[in-house]
């Protein structure tokens, strides 16, 4: 803890960084994000295994934006984030230092995009036994009853946008569901408003999306949107390689025509 | 002068099948996954039990996540409106807490301000409230601090404190009596029933009074704005599940020959809730944002409407994804000095 600290208060110091995004002490006994601007709050930093948010989702934030440059502790959902940020370009070299505490208590900077490709593992196990159990489930039902199971999970949709809010690569300045002239997606949290946000977000987060499941922890009815992504993640890997999140220059299936690209998805 | 009864838990069954047959239809908290919500309830056992307190708030009873208000079509003599059509029944909400009973009188204040909100007013008269006081309460529970409390019987019909396994029934309006009088048999005399002794504890979380006198003149510090919201997203859910937000946008769903002019519910938290015509933003950034929302409850509802805009369920603050704790951040600002 010290070692982040420390680390977090020389870059305050030095105005090598304006701003340390990492974890702070929260509510009922949780953590939450905070954003130390005063080199003598540092000690307000923690770093445990209540620190589940993906806190690249400020990277983008116009309010965080400006306050300079930023220092953010890097979990690993936190560094693929970073890469699929910059492979879209919405964050350049040296944009961002990362700050990865260790586990002998002192903590690795990462001053470069290289650098933090040079840290970041593919992710593995990202989803809990239970969620795996609930995706082998949903993979069991025919096609209409896999239909009906995300429309009923749909129907609890609040249009709250949470998981949009806070998802790191959902960042465009204007969204879809905010376009009114066309109205691509209705407004009204009814059953077609809810299937056609979140069949846009899915779609749009395809290839693309680092499996944070921050939308499935951000959701207050409990949606598994994850799952949902998930399923697409693996989906586009089949099809097309590559996996989101592991490098900063890689193009991804979205933005990406090659002739040699399968087309066995169209069925 | 609340007249006390007392009722066995036991009789809750026959209680409901007495208000059924009476006409009334009984929305209730029920689980639905991890989450729970008010939903058409047959008997208790469908009740969610053990609850500190619902996911979402009852107030979608009365104000609908979206309705429709009217449609309109192209006829032969022009646009043709169709008013939608009144369709609520009698509905008891039981179950309730007392902060969401006492919620419904910020709603009343909006909806019956300047106009009367005929849509609202007609779900709203046809509403009675059950509520069930609290025992138990977790660490965002603020009831307390905003003129409320675990027992309160303020904007409840009939009042139930658990008591061993009696309820104690607090008959607190002539709705009350009528709900009471339904089913009178199940009531027996209330004498040695010992209501402060089942209710949970609340600890104050900041003072009312001092909050009032300091907020209005808070407008113009933005560094108090700004370290509260930075980590604030800018999504809806602290707005969605609260029982006092009333906020809404009204949209035409429509094709060119006719469609519907739809409310639904809308959220002060999102960059486009008050983005002009013209481009301009008058709450442009977060901090903004987050200010409008803790004054527009504690400043200007009780300075305009003689109302407090917050009932201190805690439902906004469990239900943030970045956990800003709503009285946490007022009692910084009660106890920041003018």
């Amino acid at each position: 803890m010290t070692g982040l600290q420390d680390a977090a208060r020389d870059l305050l110091q030095s105005g090598e960084a304006a701003v340390v995004i990492g974890f702070g002490g929260g509510s009922a006994g949780g953590a939450r994000p905070l954003m130390v601007r005063d080199p003598t709050s540092v000690g307000d930093l923690i770093f445990d295994d209540r620190c589940v948010h993906n806190l690249a989702v400020y990277l983008l934030k116009p309010e965080v934006k400006s306050l300079g440059k930023p220092a953010i502790v890097g979990t690993q959902a936190v560094l693929r984030s970073i890469l699929q940020l910059a492979s879209e370009q919405q964050v350049k070299d040296r944009d961002v230092i990362a700050l990865i505490p260790e586990a002998d208590g002192g903590v690795r900077r990462l001053e470069t995009l290289g650098e933090i490709e040079g840290a970041v593992s593919k992710p593995d196990a990202v989803l809990s036994p239970e969620e795996q159990n609930c995706l082998d489930e949903i993979a069991s039902l025919s096609r209409e009853e896999r239909w009906r199971f995300w429309q009923e999970e749909f129907s609890r949709c609040l249009k709250c946008y949470a998981c949009r809010a806070a998802c790191p690569m959902c960042y465009c300045s204007q969204c879809i569901v905010e376009v009114n002239q066309p109205q691509w997606i209705p407004v009204p949290a009814h059953p077609l408003g809810n299937m056609g946000w979140h069949l846009v977000r899915a779609m749009h987060l395809a290839g693309r999306c680092v499996n944070c499941g921050e939308c499935a922890r951000a959701c207050p009815v409990d949606i598994p949107l994850n799952l949902l992504n998930q399923v697409i993640e693996k989906e586009v890997a089949e099809q097309f390689g590559g996996k989101a999140g592991l490098s900063a220059t890689a193009s991804y299936a979205l933005s990406t025509f090659t002739t040699d690209d399968k087309d066995t998805f169209i069925r | 002068m609340i007249e006390q009864k007392r009722m066995s838990t036991t009789s809750l069954e026959a209680l409901f099948q007495r208000y059924k047959t009476a006409g009334w239809w009984i929305l209730a908290p029920r689980a639905e996954g991890d989450i729970t919500t008010f939903g058409e309830v047959d008997s208790p056992g469908d009740v969610a039990a053990g609850l500190i307190q619902t996911t979402l708030s009852p107030k979608s009873a009365v104000l609908p996540i979206w309705e429709e208000l009217f449609r309109f079509r192209r006829g032969e003599s022009g646009i043709e409106v169709v008013e939608a059509a009144e369709s609520s029944v009698p509905t008891i909400i039981f179950g309730l807490r007392p902060c969401d009973a006492r919620a419904f009188a910020a709603l009343d204040a909006v909806f019956t301000w300047d106009s009367q909100d005929e849509p609202y007013l007609a779900r709203r008269n046809k509403v009675a409230f059950v509520s069930i006081a609290c025992n138990q309460a977790d660490d965002y529970c603020f009831c307390t601090s905003t003129g409320g409390g675990p027992g309160d019987t303020a904007g409840s019909d009939l009042l139930l404190t658990g008591v061993g396994d009696e309820y104690l029934v607090e008959v607190v309006t002539e709705r009350g009596v009528e709900l009471a009088g339904i089913a009178g048999e199940l009531f027996g005399p209330a004498e040695g029933m010992d209501k402060a002794a089942h209710l949970a504890s609340v600890p104050v979380r900041f003072d009312l009074d001092r909050l009032r006198q300091v907020l209005p003149k808070t407008f113009d510090r933005e560094e108090l704005w700004i370290d509260q919201s930075l980590r604030c997203l800018g999504c809806g859910a602290c707005a969605y599940v609260c029982p006092t937000c009333v906020c809404f946008d009204i949209q035409d769903e429509a094709t060119r020959h006719g469609g519907a002019r739809v409310r639904c519910w809308d959220s002060c938290g999102f960059s486009l809730f008050t983005l002009h015509t013209s481009g301009h933003n008058p709450r442009e950034v977060q901090s903004h944002r987050w200010r409008q929302r803790v004054m527009h409850k504690f400043a200007y509802m009780p300075e305009r409407l003689q109302v407090l805009g917050c009932v201190g369920c805690g439902r906004c603050s469990r239900a943030c994804p970045v956990d800003m704790n709503l009285a946490e951040h007022l009692a910084v600002i009660a106890e920041s000095g003018e």
